[in-house]
């Protein structure tokens, strides 16, 4: 690796890791209702709660406050289904963009409802601006907002105790919007614009090229079959190209969510791929700096509001250690190359460029895949079917490790709790006393709900994966034969059964039958984690509070932080290694001519 | 006798022949199903015997030889899971016969009514129930355990408590209750009995290690869900790679998809069967322990909540200081001799034969050379204490010495116009500070000094306490004494915190104040008030001692009647938790060699360049799978000891005990496998085996 390429990861992590505390701290006191911005804004806080009708000071129950989310979100994935199949009738469609099929719609309001915005569609042909906006760029917010919501309910959890409510999800949702998702995407979307991205209500342009291109392409009989001359190769013709088509729309404030939100749904097909989308190396590492920093500073303001700001540090160290030496593979095996390439007499210092843009180059572009799987984010700046099979390996097995390395926005620190959980349930046991996290006594409820939360992912992702390998279904959609086709169905799965919505392409997954089977996954992964978490939450902040003493394990040492790694680690392993010893790995031994 | 026979051997060969035959009647599936990791082993080892049986009749999936071998160590690791279990409950059923046998059935004299004196009539001991009132003459043994309404007898405990000495029990206080088992030495007693047959605590202990009837403890319980879990997801990577291994060949187009034999191999490999299989052993050799160390605790909850101890209440008198207090200085007014005071002092306790007294006589006679004078030829006249005068003393030749409280000395003095000066008030209260006993000494009413009567911390309890301080247990001494006195002494012994002028109620007030403070309460005691108090603590330990409401109140009897045994109980919890813990450990970071042996066995037809992973270099596909499943089969037994032991306990701190016990078992289990399974490669080579 180039110095060049390490200051830049340093510096990005630098930012990050700097922004933690300031962000962490804000994020604190708005949900504990004593920000500036929560007094300033009172009177808009008041104003929305009048009109929905909803009592700010009505406290809920795990199992109220469970209720309110799903309700939420249906409603959500309902909207969201309404306006794709209607946007032909709707304003803001220059396009006259037709109505979207029945199962692409359900795939499409799930996938955004569930912050996992797994895009089976192409954005600029599929997707009038009204339904980006109302249905979509809402969804970002939302769905963002919810999974924060959970979180700010666990973290109650722990601080209260003898209690039997958590908060109130409608104050907790509005909050996450209004003070953190808004005003930070405002800020984020002016200064994307400033780079150049576009935000526009006009209709898409059709330019004439500086230079005419051509190409070759088959000819095809009526049938749509390829036409093929007597040695059986096909005939092509050949086509000038001297205009294009450029999608244009309001692109900036959608991006600036879908980052922030840890949503990633591109505005456009490519994401963040596309010059309109990330046009420079700035607006980049804007980009990527967003994936990451407010789950990052969560951890913080986990530690603020649990009294013990080392208790979120500890989750903080946890995150990075795991995502740090992640990256460093990405990237190494990126600049490795391919052997095989190496045996042609290609410069093997050119490393892997297949599917990445020049201009963000081999570091940005590993940067951007370990922080867009390890935040359950999914855009893209490069495409990862084309990373050699360990820099592929990766960002799967990040999703895979149930996105809990920052993960998405609550839904990552929440599901790495649960893991905290379960390392202080073995770890307490090894030290003879019934396993305490931050004065909480873990017993058998808590681990069960915590049971759920570990097998839910993996059930998707393999579940999913061996139906759709042993249908024809499934298999018919692969693009690539052998061990990498496996790769592409089961990274497609572990994407949708983590939520992140991550796409390794080389997959033709707009089909009913993937359509149907990842929404399902995203929509039990989802749910299934974020109601017994709050379970938790609710059996949590219905417990007294035991005092630390010399006997209680603690969990602000770089020892926990070891423990926690190992938790996540062991089970990820665990559970992936068979099914990655069949796509990744075996494909990684036959690159390197290991027979 | 418990302490001399029921201590049999790691593996005494009775228990290991029995537990042998109990691993096989353990095979049936309803008690397979209490333990959901090993029932899966149970279900793979059915499948695959139907795989062998299909690999002989018709077409089988592999080489019948193969199946037949993975089938084989497939029941023997069920077997070994029985047999730890078995092994850990033939343990602890003798323990427990050895206190049964002490418990013969005596015919039991029932009296018509409850007083001396009625009728009786001769019945079996173990008909009688609860409110049945029986006679005890001295040579009967005690048909039950009961409450003594009536008389006063020496009774040898020796059965129970293994020491020879005899004990009074009477009727009413705190010395009323007597065990089934033990033997009236003289006189007679007249008990109630307190307990139904099947009820007593030695029945009820029995119950808890006997399978059918053990419930799980709640750390148990939600272990079990961590090993279900863990189970169903390598359940689901397996079952999956069924599929996965068809479109694999598929797409390879080469290879045979891989063998439902392997996939079963796998899932037991992977499966936390270590930990399963060695589970209930280690409950069970936990209450054990406990057993062995003359503890019979009423439930196993019990047990395990003693590891989590915060605070330890301990009565001051019996268990912190010696049951009485001694006489440490004479401390004269000024002007008077130290010789002349003990003179005094020692002439006044002559006839007083408390050990307070004694003490006096003793003290003057070591330290200032006093003989102890013959009572009869000195002429005296002695003056027993008295609840009105509250003083004791000694009238002789025109002397008049009384010893006795402060306050009832002033009185003394002044009806005798003589004056209680200022300076003994101080010497009072400097030895009231010093949390010892003021006794004054005046003659003729004029004041000589004082005595002080200590307290005597026992030997060696400081340390103990030290000890418990490194587990992280606040320990509080409970006393009658006043704040100054029990301060002193809880400086002395070096406990944490002290309650003086404790009620009953006041103690119980302080256990629930812990209580709600989120702390778990142990207590020691053996009055009739101390019940209030140890059935609102999470650990009671009741002394056998003690009375039956203290006993039915605790939900741990200590046999040895000995304070400081808590120290022991709350290792034996922790030691259980510890070893369950351990072995999870161990189990998890096993699978990651295993994962090694087996993944590029598994698929070595279809993707020969998975064999890179083989990096133990095992000899075949069939040899790595088998070595792996031999391994973790051999493993069970190899732990049994561990189990029954229990993983060591040192009050260390909490991060330095995870830290150790990380390092054994996490890195260890790591390394272990590696190791094992190449052994046995080897060994199944060498032997020509694969």
């Amino acid at each position: 690796m180039t110095a060049n390429g390490l200051l830049q990861i340093c510096g990005y992590l630098g930012v990050l890791l700097a922004l933690a505390k300031p962000l962490g701290r804000y994020m604190a006191a708005v949900y504990e209702g004593r920000s500036a911005t929560v007094r300033v804004l009172a009177s808009v806080e008041r104003f929305i709660y009048r009109i929905t009708g909803i009592d700010p000071e009505a406290e809920m129950r795990w199992t109220g406050y469970a209720s309110a989310f799903l309700v939420f979100n249906l409603l959500g994935v309902l909207a969201v289904y309404a306006l794709q199949r209607c946007q032909g009738f709707l304003p803001l469609n220059p396009q006259g963009l037709p109505a979207v099929a029945p199962d692409s719609a359900f795939n499409t309001a799930i996938s955004f409802a569930t912050n996992t915005n797994w895009q089976g569609y192409g954005g600029e042909t599929t997707l009038s601006h009204l339904t980006q906006m109302l249905g979509l760029t809402v969804q970002n917010f939302v769905s963002a907002a919810s999974g924060m919501a959970v979180l700010v309910a666990l973290i109650r959890g722990f601080v209260r105790r003898n209690a039997d409510t958590l908060g109130n999800f409608w104050v907790d949702l509005t909050r996450s919007i209004l003070h953190i998702l808004l005003p930070l995407s405002f800020l984020l979307a002016l200064l994307l614009i400033g780079q150049g991205v576009v935000q526009t209500f006009e209709p898409y342009r059709n330019v004439t090229l500086v230079e005419a291109t051509g190409y070759d392409r088959p000819k095809q009989d009526d049938g749509g079959h390829p036409l093929v001359d007597a040695d059986g190769n096909p005939v092509t013709g050949h086509v000038t190209v001297s205009e294009q088509t450029l999608a244009l729309g309001p692109a900036a404030s959608q991006v600036a969510i879908k980052q922030l939100g840890t949503n990633g749904g591109g505005f456009f097909s490519v994401n963040s791929a596309h010059p309109f989308e990330n046009p420079t190396p700035f607006s980049n590492f804007l980009e990527m700096l967003a994936i990451l920093v407010i789950s990052g500073a969560l951890c913080h303001t986990f530690g603020v509001m649990v009294g013990d700001t080392r208790q979120g540090w500890v989750i903080l160290a946890a995150m990075t250690l795991i995502f740090v030496p992640l990256l460093f593979v990405t990237v190494l095996c990126e600049q490795g190359g391919n052997p095989a390439f190496a045996a042609l007499g290609v410069d093997p210092a050119g490393g892997n460029m297949e599917g990445k843009e020049t201009r963000f180059g081999i570091v940005n572009s590993a940067l951007w895949a370990t922080a867009t799987t390890a935040a359950s984010n999914g855009s893209v700046n490069a495409m990862h079917d084309s990373f050699t099979p360990l820099g592929g390996l990766v960002p799967m097995w990040l999703m895979q490790l149930g996105e809990v390395v920052f993960g998405g926005v609550g839904s990552g620190l929440y599901g790495m709790l649960v893991f905290a959980i379960v390392a202080v349930f073995v770890a307490g046991l090894m030290i003879g006393r019934t396993p305490e996290y931050l004065g909480k006594k873990i017993e058998a409820y808590e681990m069960k709900m915590a049971a759920i939360v570990i097998l839910v992912p993996p059930l998707m992702v393999l579940g999913g994966t061996a139906v759709a390998v042993m249908l024809d279904a499934g298999k018919s959609s692969v693009f690539n034969p052998g061990a990498h086709g496996f790769s592409e169905i089961l990274y497609a799965f572990s994407s949708a059964g983590n939520n992140n919505g991550s796409a390794f392409a080389g997959l033709a997954a707009n089909t009913p039958f993937y359509n149907l089977m990842l929404g399902l996954a995203m929509w039990f992964s989802r749910y299934w984690l974020a109601v017994p978490v709050l379970a938790i939450a609710g059996a949590l902040a219905a417990k007294n509070y035991v005092p630390p003493g010399a006997g209680t394990l603690p969990t602000h040492t770089p020892m926990f932080v070891g423990l926690l790694v190992g938790v996540v680690i062991i089970v990820g392993a665990l559970t992936f290694i068979p099914a990655l010893a069949l796509g990744p790995i075996v494909e990684h031994l036959m690159m390197i001519g290991a027979r | 006798m418990i302490h001399q026979t029921a201590k049999p051997g790691l593996f005494d060969r009775e228990i290991l022949a029995e537990a042998l035959l109990n691993s096989f009647r353990k095979l049936a599936p309803r008690t397979q199903l209490k333990n959901p990791v090993m029932f899966v082993v149970y279900v793979g080892s059915l499948l695959t015997t139907v795989l062998y049986v299909q690999s002989l009749i018709g077409q089988g999936e592999a080489p019948s030889g193969f199946i037949l071998a993975i089938t084989f160590w497939l029941w023997f690791t069920v077997l070994f899971a029985n047999f730890a279990e078995a092994v850990a409950e033939g343990r602890a059923k003798a323990q427990a016969a050895s206190l049964r046998s002490a418990k013969r059935d005596v015919m039991a004299k029932k009296l018509d009514e409850p007083r001396y004196g009625a009728n009786y009539s001769k019945v079996p001991g173990s008909s009688l129930r609860r409110g049945d009132v029986v006679l005890i003459e001295a040579g009967d043994f005690v048909p039950a355990d009961g409450e003594v309404i009536e008389g006063v007898a020496s009774v040898n405990e020796s059965a129970i408590t293994g020491e020879s000495a005899p004990v009074i029990r009477e009727s009413g206080g705190d010395f009323s209750a007597v065990t089934g088992g033990t033997r009236v030495l003289s006189d007679w007693l007249v008990v109630r009995i307190t307990v139904n047959p099947g009820e007593a605590f030695l029945d009820r202990m029995i119950a808890m290690v006997e399978g059918a009837k053990r419930q799980k403890t709640p750390n148990e319980i939600a272990l079990t869900i961590l090993l279900v879990a863990l189970t169903l997801i390598f359940l689901m990577a397996t079952v999956t790679l069924l599929p996965f291994s068809i479109y694999s060949v598929e797409t390879a187009g080469e290879g045979r998809p891989i063998m439902v034999t392997v996939l079963v191999a796998l899932l037991v490999c992977l499966i936390p069967t270590t930990i399963g299989g060695l589970l209930s052993a280690i409950g069970v050799a936990g209450i054990g322990r406990m057993m062995r160390k003359n503890v019979i605790a009423t439930s196993g909850r019990a047990v395990e909540a003693a590891g989590d101890v915060d605070v330890l209440l301990l009565d001051k008198t019996g268990t912190i200081t010696l049951g009485n207090r001694q006489a440490s200085a004479f401390l004269p007014l000024q002007g008077i001799g130290r010789q002349e005071l003990a003179d005094a002092a020692q002439l006044a306790s002559l006839a007083d034969e408390t050990p307070e007294g004694r003490s006096v006589v003793v003290l003057a006679k070591q330290k200032y050379g006093l003989r102890e004078r013959d009572v009869r030829t000195l002429g005296a006249t002695f003056v027993h204490f008295s609840a009105q005068t509250r003083m004791s003393g000694v009238n002789l030749e025109g002397r008049q010495i009384r010893k006795g409280a402060a306050d009832a000395i002033r009185v003394y003095v002044e009806e005798q116009d003589g004056s209680f000066p200022e300076e003994v008030q101080k010497l009072v209260h400097d030895v009231a500070r010093r949390g010892s006993t003021p006794l004054v000494v005046a003659e003729n009413g004029r004041v000589l000094g004082v005595i002080e009567l200590k307290d005597i911390v026992k030997g060696g309890i400081k340390e103990r306490f030290v000890e418990l301080r490194r587990m992280g247990i606040k320990t509080v001494m409970i006393t009658g004494d006043n704040p100054l006195t029990a301060a002193a002494i809880a400086a002395e012994a070096g406990v944490d915190d002290f309650l003086a002028e404790a009620t009953p109620e006041a103690k119980l007030k302080l256990i629930r104040s812990y209580q709600a403070e989120g702390r778990l309460v142990a207590m020691t005691g053996d009055g009739t008030n101390d019940a209030p108090a140890l059935a609102q603590a999470d650990v009671a330990v009741a002394m056998n001692t003690g009375t039956q409401a203290a006993k039915e109140a605790g939900n741990m009897v200590d046999l040895d009647s000995n304070p400081t045994k808590l120290i022991e109980i709350v290792e034996t919890g922790k030691q259980m938790l510890m070893t369950r813990g351990a072995l999870t450990t161990f189990s998890i970071a096993n699978d990651v060699a295993k994962y090694f042996a087996i993944i590029p066995a598994a698929f070595a037809t279809t993707y020969p360049a998975l064999n890179a992973l083989n990096v133990m270099g095992l000899a075949t596909p069939a040899s790595a799978i088998l070595s792996a499943v031999i391994y973790n089969a051999l493993i069970i037994v190899a732990l049994i000891p561990l189990a029954l032991r229990g993983v060591s306990y040192k009050p260390v701190g909490a991060s330095a005990l995870l830290r150790n016990n990380l390092l054994i078992y996490g890195v260890g289990g790591l390394v272990v496998p590696f190791i094992g399974i190449k052994l046995i490669d080897l060994l199944l080579v060498a032997l020509d085996l694969v």
